[in-house]
């Protein structure tokens, strides 16, 4: 039927090349047909950065000179010079790691973190650390939201607030963004979460992807979390792994909490048997973590054979 | 250029469809994931910097080198973490940490604390001769940690004796001593100066850390009570140095070992 009418449609313009219907006609559907249709959306992402707004130190023993907020912002914004399409995401520990955060208890973090265009980050077990009022005191300086799906936050002032997901819209294609967080208890003190409930984060992404699939027809789907890459002497331990291989439709898990250095990110198969990708990039800012997608319209090249290149 | 007369119903006709059609199938199309590349960028020297960043948090950093910078007492010599069974920085941590737990827990309790036992590996640097500042407390102690009394038996102190001889690590201790013997017993404790009380109470003061099962240290798990003093054992380092002039050095024996 398409290829139909783009072959009528390639006759009409050339018999009415000037004809003021077409140039009343707005470019974009027409366009569209034109060429092969390729989307790219990029997705950024910091995790576990703790913190850590200066370079470390020449002299320091790990880290010398790696990191700092002045020189991803730099790296930032070459990458959307070279594509507008850009979801810029923090998958949680902001907070808590040196004195920027004794001090200002996060605002300098989430002021720059503005500064930088961020579209999104999710919630660590340590920005709870100056409690729950803690973290809430601080968000009139962030320009970006929280989703948190499986931390209920009825009974906190945060209710309302973090929401379970967002819904992006880049160049057209619809990105569903959803956060998970660790279990609190034992991790962080009572005191500091309060009436925050942790729901089963499968049960919670599974709803979640339903929601973002069926109901609001994302085009990819995200998972923010922080509950961690793997737990190899708790295997039972849900983390990001787990997580992929016990679920289905989340296209991309971005992780955080496990300070995980990835040489590459990993390719999981999920309960579907398709692809899920898993990626951290360690902490302190020290990499920023860089996913393409390129988008067609073609179904059976895709569920064939999505091409992940890592 | 085109000519109108050739423009007939039916080519007319033909653009309503068109017209239609296209904005249908754009409605309807759905988009999917072809090709995905993922990899990660290091953030090195090599990455120019960003003026407006460095700018806005140019005064930030001022203030805060500023504060850490401002000396609060004087060191006469290195107070270091050498030693077996105790250090000089250990001594010190348990001896103001025990203080500082007694001083509000008479307030909150009306009553003291008898015993203060951290982690050598919780004292993350050392104090240096010379000046003390508010940087040297966040060197020791980066972490948030914070002041917790457990009330435990004298059963589990004894408990903590045995740990510490297995242990062999100079944990900061204060208010208990005992000597090891040559089989590896203790002998001579005291606490408070007192012999130990199997059935009596004694309050230990120590952090959130070890309380909840760091290090091992799973007598903490038989304590009959917890109290929380809610004070970060940062805090506890900066109101000392702002207290004192020269930091002591204290290289007095708490664990002896007999060979």
């Amino acid at each position: 039927m398409q290829k139909k009418i783009k072959m009528k449609r390639r006759d009409f313009i050339q018999k009415t090349a000037a004809s003021s219907a077409i140039l009343a006609l707005p470019s974009l559907p027409l366009m569209s047909f034109g060429k092969p249709d390729i989307k790219h959306l990029t997705i950024l992402h910091t995790n576990d950065v703790h913190s850590h707004i200066d370079s470390f130190p020449a002299d320091d023993s790990r880290n010398p000179n790696q990191g700092g907020v002045s020189r991803r912002a730099s790296l930032i914004d070459s990458i959307r010079k070279e594509n507008s399409n850009v979801l810029l995401l923090d998958a949680g520990d902001i907070f808590q790691g040196t004195p920027y955060f004794n001090y200002y208890g996060g605002e300098l973090e989430f002021k720059l973190m503005s500064m930088l265009n961020y579209d999104l980050a999710t919630m660590g077990n340590h920005d709870f650390d100056n409690g729950i009022d803690g973290f809430y005191a601080q968000l009139p300086h962030a320009k970006f939201d929280f989703v948190s799906a499986n931390y209920d936050f009825k009974n906190t002032v945060l209710n309302e607030i973090v929401k379970p997901y967002k819904v992006f819209n880049k160049g057209g294609i619809k990105i569903g963004v959803f956060g998970l967080g660790i279990e609190l208890e034992g991790l962080v003190d009572k005191k500091m979460y309060k009436e925050t409930v942790y729901n089963d984060p499968v049960e919670t992404a599974e709803e979640m992807t339903r929601i973002l699939k069926i109901e609001e027809k994302c085009d990819l789907i995200i998972c923010l979390s922080h509950l961690g890459y793997n737990y190899r002497n708790d295997p039972d331990k849900i983390s990001d792994l787990t997580l992929a291989k016990k679920t289905k439709d989340i296209d991309l898990i971005i992780g955080g909490h496990t300070h995980t250095f990835l040489d590459k990110p990993t390719i999981v198969t999920n309960k579907a048997g398709a692809q899920t990708l898993v990626n951290q990039v360690g902490a302190y800012g020290i990499n920023l973590g860089r996913i393409d997608f390129y988008f067609d319209h073609n179904k059976k090249k895709t569920h064939e054979s999505r091409t992940i290149i890592v | 250029m085109v000519n109108l007369k050739k423009y007939t119903p039916i080519l007319h006709y033909f653009v309503l469809i068109l017209t239609v059609a296209t904005f249908w199938s754009c409605a309807e199309k759905k988009l999917y994931v072809n090709k995905v590349e993922g990899k990660q960028i290091p953030v090195t020297q090599a990455l120019a910097t960003t003026t407006a960043i460095e700018e806005y948090i140019a005064p930030y950093r001022e203030h805060i080198d500023a504060d850490l910078n401002s000396i609060l007492a004087i060191a006469t010599e290195n107070i270091d973490k050498k030693g077996t069974y105790q250090t000089k920085i250990g001594n010190l941590q348990s001896d103001i940490t025990l203080a500082s737990a007694t001083k509000l827990f008479m307030m909150r309790e009306k009553k003291s604390v008898d015993i203060c036992l951290l982690n050598n590996g919780g004292i993350r640097s050392i104090i240096n001769k010379g000046n003390v500042t508010t940087r040297t407390a966040f060197e020791l102690m980066p972490f948030e940690n914070s002041l917790i009394v457990a009330a435990l038996k004298g059963e589990q102190i004894l408990e903590m004796i045995d740990y510490l001889i297995k242990e062999k690590k100079p944990h900061p201790l204060a208010g208990l001593t005992f000597t090891i013997d040559k089989n590896d017993v203790a002998k001579n404790i005291l606490i408070q100066k007192q012999p130990l009380d199997p059935q009596k109470t004694y309050y230990v003061a120590t952090n959130d850390y070890l309380y909840n099962g760091g290090d091992s240290m799973n007598f903490f798990q038989k304590a009959t009570k917890m109290y929380d003093l809610d004070y970060k054992l940062r805090n506890v380092w900066i109101d000392y140095f702002k207290a004192v002039d020269t930091i002591p050095v204290l290289t007095d024996i708490r664990i002896a070992k007999e060979n």
